[in-house]
């Protein structure tokens, strides 16, 4: 264990944890987008930015990053980690002024206008859902293409992805709540804010027992074929299996 | 160009790398240097052959500005566009090379002889304007040679 002092309090966590992850164990709050517990850090949102003091040092880390010292100090909100943060919210609120959880998380960071020139952007950029479809799911059916301002999430080509298994997990992890999942009748849908890819669409497998449409045909391959397991088993949703 | 060769094309590109994951942009390269540029079955071909998911060779794909995913020209202008030559009137001569091939910069003729390309400096400001035709350096660029300029490559 290695004890670390964030806001004044001492707290106390295990070697090799990050700095956001002792803050939260102990109830401080730091905003974050881009990080989730299932997923590796990956310092993109920048929104949980730190002042860290090192051999008596004062800088800015992405909290999320930064594993725990012994005897670190962090400080989750002076004025500079205050100043920097709302710069980059309002950045945020820039780049994505209709989507309603950067709003809010604006409005708890005291962020009510941006300088900065608006646009209609539906995705952060924070790359959760390419994350999560590479390092959980295991397919890699999207990444982030291109550099730059032209940066985006996006399939290869645009086209539909044929690694796709239609699981979910980037609909499920979307920070924003930008890609949608919809299952209705036989198919699903999920739709990814890029204009430029088509919607993707699934065939739900129907249930032998109760008829429901309960996950997709891809999906079940997927998973029978990567844990070896007989077909069959899935011919039944998990409600109706004994 | 018969799928059967560039798939031996790619695959032979690959073996030179010991169709290592780690060296995907030289590959990327040198599959750019062999078509001008990076032929979707391509990168198709080494995404399966480097069991890398496709996703990922196209994000690295797009990426780099060295790659381009359309067919480009036989030669390549590239038109300085740095503060010395930018002063000298780089811009008009961007603007008469952009009428006389009718294309927009980045893009190639339909002939796929040229792609028109700008850079923000080459160096050598003392010659400026500078263009640039397949590593050929034409100084003191006027308007009024760019006709000329580009008849010279057929």
């Amino acid at each position: 264990m290695v004890t670390l002092t964030i806001d004044g309090r001492e707290v106390q966590a295990e070697e090799g944890a990050m700095v956001l992850d002792a803050a939260r164990d102990n109830n401080i709050y730091i905003p974050a987008l881009c990080s989730n517990e299932a997923i590796k850090p990956y310092g993109a949102c920048r929104l949980c930015l730190v002042e860290i003091v090192t051999n008596g040092k004062e800088r800015l880390v992405a909290s999320c990053l930064y594993p725990v010292e012994e005897g670190l100090i962090v400080k989750t909100n002076s004025e500079r980690v205050m100043n920097n943060r709302r710069t980059i919210m309002e950045l945020l609120l820039a780049r994505c002024p209709s989507l309603e959880v950067i709003q809010d998380l604006a409005k708890r960071l005291a962020v009510d206008k941006t300088p900065f020139k608006l646009e209609d952007k539906r995705c952060i950029l924070c790359g959760l859902c390419v994350r999560a479809c590479e390092e959980v799911v295991g397919v890699s059916a999207i990444s982030l293409v291109n550099r730059g301002i032209d940066r985006e999430m996006a399939s290869p080509f645009y086209e539909f992805p044929d690694a796709c298994i239609g699981c979910g997990s980037c609909a499920y992890v979307c920070p924003v709540e930008t890609i949608t999942l919809e299952d209705v009748g036989d198919t699903r849908t999920i739709t990814m804010p890029n204009p430029k890819m088509q919607k993707t669409e699934f065939k739900l497998k129907k249930c032998k027992i109760c008829g429901n449409y309960w996950a997709p045909e891809k999906q079940l391959d997927y998973i029978t074929k990567t844990l070896s397991l007989a077909p069959e088993i899935f011919d039944v949703c998990p409600d109706c299996r004994e | 160009m018969g799928a059967k060769q560039l798939a031996e094309k790619v695959e032979s590109i690959l073996d030179n790398y010991q169709r290592d994951q780690g060296m995907l942009v030289s590959i990327l390269q040198d599959i750019q240097a062999e078509y001008n540029y990076l032929p979707k079955e391509a990168l198709v071909e080494v995404s399966q052959t480097l069991g890398a998911p496709l996703s990922r060779v196209y994000s690295v794909a797009t990426f780099f500005k060295a790659f381009s995913l359309e067919p480009r020209g036989r030669y390549l202008i590239n038109v300085c566009l740095g503060t010395a030559c930018h002063v000298r009137g780089a811009v008009r001569i961007l603007e008469t090379i952009e009428r006389e091939l009718d294309i927009r910069p980045g893009k190639t003729t339909q002939d796929l002889k040229f792609t028109l390309e700008t850079v923000n400096c080459v160096g050598c400001c003392a010659l400026g304007p500078v263009v640039i035709i397949d590593g050929e350096y034409h100084g003191q660029m006027k308007t009024d040679k760019v006709k000329v300029l580009l008849e010279n490559y057929t």
